[in-house]
């Protein structure tokens, strides 16, 4: 049995969840967007660990290590495409990229 | 009342603390080094965190992939930013150690924090008690969970070919 309850985990985990989600929404600046969703990502590996551990199964870790992979998978592709953005507009605003045509 | 405050709960308190405010200034931060760096904070309180909620294997995982590839990736991407600008006209002015000041003295805490739970016996005992060990882990990942490990390779050879083929430059021809 856990000494930390499960509510307080929660709490911590809304808390990192919420304000990477502000960072995504009020952020222009795509980095800092890519940044907020590590954050955010985070967030809901410390909700799957306090929960598995609260009661002790494996599951919960196994669940933050496929968060793992899908976190490094979602960094590779998306630091790549701001490269391109860059290499393009020679800036990182987000709204640059709001007409599809070009 | 030292003993109350030097407990697992507190110290996962303080360790909780400093990812939020550590979070706060990534999200709030306006230059790109500077944010990355409480990005850091950010995820070793989180790993501390893990340790002290009995998944040291969970925790050890955070401080290698997150902190120590996907940030690397980061910082790599952010220096191909710059690139082509002539860096030292942009470069902030020196400031001697007031940029990292608060990065510092929040991993500061984390490094107090560990080193407490590291030399308090009782606590290590405590926390052994509640620990899911990463053999359990393994069983786990490879007998039930084997279908969404197949995926999460997908995933990774998938990251891996797009992020070449974004990245790579537009002149065509020639070898891959």
């Amino acid at each position: 049995m856990t000494t930390i309850p499960l509510f307080h985990v929660l709490i911590l985990s809304s808390l990192l969840f919420a304000i990477g989600f502000v960072g995504v929404v009020a952020r222009k600046n795509t980095l800092f967007m890519l940044m907020s969703l590590e954050i955010m990502l985070n967030a809901v590996g410390v909700a799957f660990i306090g929960a598995g551990s609260v009661w002790q199964q494996a599951d919960g870790q196994v669940m933050f290590i496929l968060i793992l992979t899908l976190a490094a998978a979602e960094v590779a592709v998306g630091l790549a495409l701001l490269i391109r953005m860059q290499k393009k507009y020679h800036s990182l605003d987000i709204d640059l990229l709001n007409q599809m045509k070009g | 009342m030292l003993a109350n405050l030097t407990s697992i709960e507190s110290l996962f308190y303080l360790a909780g603390l400093v990812a939020v405010i550590a979070s706060l200034k990534v999200v709030t931060g306006h230059n790109t080094v500077h944010a990355l760096l409480y990005l850091v904070v950010s995820l070793l309180a989180v790993a501390v965190c893990f340790y002290l909620m009995g998944a040291p294997f969970a925790a050890g995982l955070e401080v290698i992939v997150y902190a120590g590839a996907i940030l690397v990736l980061f910082v790599f991407a952010v220096l191909m930013f710059g690139l082509g600008k002539d860096e030292t006209t942009n470069a902030p002015k020196h400031k001697g150690l007031a940029n990292m000041l608060g990065a510092m003295l929040l991993a500061f805490a984390l490094l107090v924090e560990i080193i407490v739970i590291i030399n308090n016996a009782d606590m290590q005992q405590n926390l052994q008690a509640t620990v899911i060990s990463s053999k359990t882990v393994g069983i786990m990942l490879y007998g039930p969970y084997l279908l969404a490990v197949e995926i999460a390779s997908f995933l990774l050879l998938s990251g891996l070919l797009a992020g070449y083929h974004y990245a790579k430059p537009d002149v065509t021809g020639g070898p891959l």
